[in-house]
């Protein structure tokens, strides 16, 4: 892994909040990216299996943290998933609608149908999607992209058009 | 060797369905492992046919009958909804086909055959309920086992639901006649990476739990991890601290489950794996072995190849009866250390309260039980266990759990990668050892 160039490029201590979806109850991909996320120099909040969208949204209200990275496997993704981001891009605290979202893993029942789940995870307001394929360095340049505190795109007014 | 306590027969008067560990009880009599899928369909005439073709096999065999994830989470409106529209689920909706839909279904499955019912709730009182109105009285499950791994219930919550639904399913199966039967499923936590002592020490506790609520009839399990010497060990470990902590006049017997964590890919690997799990079962003395099948890596599997894998089982099972399998008997096993451990960590729970409800709560909220990899707030979550060089199951990071040896894990350290190792570990071993045509060697022998 190319720790050493991409390390550079992203700001110390990220702290990440890592989650799942609410219908999947998987979690040794959520200890595999806790500790993949401690070994790239991030601080991981994990909030375990099966994890209901308020709750999420009020431990990003409360932690503040840098990034939210949601990996799910159930197949359920691209439903719940999109759900909880609209949600959470709609809501009325700034910072809380504009933190930057990462979502990965088996996104829908069949793989083949992927590129097409992850346009529209993009499109319903996640920063970043990945399939299944991805590889660690992929996670590590997209926390690469992030600036803590300010970063990611305001997409309140995106999420407010749906 | 602790043979396991055996019951008066429970007569099953014309019709009824048999009791489970009557019907275990009469196999091991024969030498006869008894074998059982996981299977669960949505539509009561398929669920039957299913059961009728469990019943049908060449193997000696149990029925199952799995609910579906919206049954088990309690959410039985959407089961509802699906089975109004005739949606396929994952399972059975137990809860929500009447109960005479349900009976007149399994009056068309022959009653000489146990049907056990699997489901993975957290709060299992309307899955037991389900039951109760239509004449089954198995189960399994339990406050620790099916809260920590799976769902963000608290663990005191789990607990105190559990006992009202033991208390309930006995008071039921007692007024009907019936004897109720629960089988723990502590011995299986998270499928893979927790090694055998605290799944041993869980099996046993959880079995205490039940009996403490009424249960007279129960089944401990233990899922087969990764050296077959080892789980060998294990059983022979359960065995005898069942015979130690389970009070007399309690019917029991132990229950191995095929591997539970990532699957081999290849058929040839998966039954490889299937097969060794066999040997294991019956040289470690365990009377009943939940199969898994050569689709388990790809999708939920077929009627057909579930009883594939029945029969196959059951014939790896018998040929494990004989001198060309070599693993040893458990009364030739050193088990000594799994069940010195696994003893000191019931001890220390016991110690924590009378009541084993309240006790595997305090238990790990202080971190005297941790289980390795668990997410749960109410689970520490500072032990790690470890593939040892010699593929034996090894504390890499113990916590705050009394453990009484000091080595072991030699100081591994889990990284992301070594995690991902070892979780492959099995499904690479044996996709490979099918490759060269060959048993994986360090895994049936015993370590020098």
């Amino acid at each position: 892994m190319s720790e050493t160039s991409s390390t550079a490029l992203r700001p110390p201590n990220l702290h990440v909040l890592l989650t799942t979806v609410s219908s999947d109850s998987h979690t040794w991909n959520l200890v595999y990216l806790q500790l993949l996320l401690e070994e790239l120099g991030c601080q991981v909040t994990n909030l375990g299996a099966c994890v209901p969208d308020a709750l999420l949204i009020d431990e990003v209200r409360r932690i503040r943290p840098d990034a939210v990275v949601c990996s799910t496997v159930n197949g359920h993704g691209h439903i719940d998933g999109a759900r909880m981001i609209r949600w959470l891009r709609a809501d009325p605290d700034p910072a809380v609608a504009t933190i930057p979202v990462i979502i990965g893993g088996k996104l829908g029942i069949a793989g083949d149908r992927d590129p097409e789940l992850l346009a529209e995870l993009l499109e319903a307001g996640f920063t970043t999607v990945f399939t299944d394929q991805a590889r660690p360095e992929d996670l590590d340049l997209a926390l690469g992209r992030l600036q803590p505190g300010t970063a990611g795109r305001p997409r309140a007014a995106l999420a407010g058009a749906r | 060797m602790n043979a396991p306590r055996t019951s008066d027969p429970v007569a099953a008067p014309g019709g009824l369905r048999a009791d489970l560990q009557a019907f275990v009880e009469r196999a091991a009599a024969r030498d006869v492992l008894v074998v059982q899928p996981r299977m669960g369909m949505t539509d009561p005439e398929a669920m039957g046919a299913g059961l009728r073709a469990v019943a049908a096999t060449e193997a000696t065999t149990v029925g199952t009958i799995t609910v579906d994830s919206y049954t088990r989470v309690g959410d039985l409106t959407v089961a509802e909804t699906a089975v109004r529209k005739g949606l396929a689920l994952n399972g059975y909706p137990i809860a929500t086909h009447r109960p005479e839909v349900t009976r007149a279904m399994l009056d068309r499955v022959p009653a000489a055959v146990p049907v056990q019912v699997r489901h993975g709730s957290a709060d299992p009182r309307h899955v037991f309920e389900a039951m109760s109105t239509t004449g089954l009285y198995a189960s399994e499950g339990g406050p620790v086992s099916y809260c920590l791994p799976y769902s963000r219930m608290p663990l005191a919550e789990a607990a105190e639901a559990w006992s009202e639904a033991c208390y309930r399913l006995t008071e039921e199966a007692a007024a009907h006649g019936r004897r109720a039967h629960l089988e723990t499923f502590g011995g299986c936590m998270l499928g893979q990476l927790c090694p055998p002592s605290l799944l041993v020490a869980l099996s046993v506790l959880e079995a205490m739990f039940f009996v403490q609520r009424g249960l007279r009839s129960v089944s401990l399990s233990y899922a087969q991890q990764t050296h077959a010497v080892q789980d060998v060990e294990a059983l022979a470990a359960l065995g005898a601290l069942a015979d130690e902590y389970l009070p007399s006049g309690i019917a029991w017997h132990s229950v191995l489950y095929t591997y539970m964590g990532v699957y081999p890919r290849t058929p040839e690997g998966a039954r490889l794996l299937l097969e060794s799990s066999a040997r294991v079962a019956v040289r470690g003395g365990a009377q009943r072995l939940i199969v898994k099948t050569v689709a388990e890596a790809h999708r939920i599997p077929t009627v057909e190849e579930n009883i594939a894998a029945l029969e196959f089982a059951s014939r790896a099972a018998a040929g494990a009866r004989t001198e060309e399998c070599a693993l040893p008997w458990a009364w030739e096993a050193d088990y000594s250390r799994i069940h010195e451990e696994a003893r000191a960590l019931i001890e220390a729970a016991l110690e924590a309260d009378s009541d084993v409800g309240a006790a595997l709560h305090r238990s790990f909220r202080h971190g005297v039980l941790d289980v390795p990899y668990c997410l749960h707030r109410d689970n520490a979550g500072r032990a790690r266990g470890a593939i040892a060089a010699c593929g034996r199951l090894v504390w890499a990071a113990r916590g705050s759990m009394p453990l009484p040896w000091r080595e072991n894990g030699g100081g591994v350290r889990v990284t992301s990668d070594r995690l991902l190792g070892m979780l492959q570990h099995t499904a690479r071993t044996h996709d490979h050892a099918a490759l060269t045509r060959r048993a994986p060697r360090a895994r049936e022998l015993p370590d020098g």
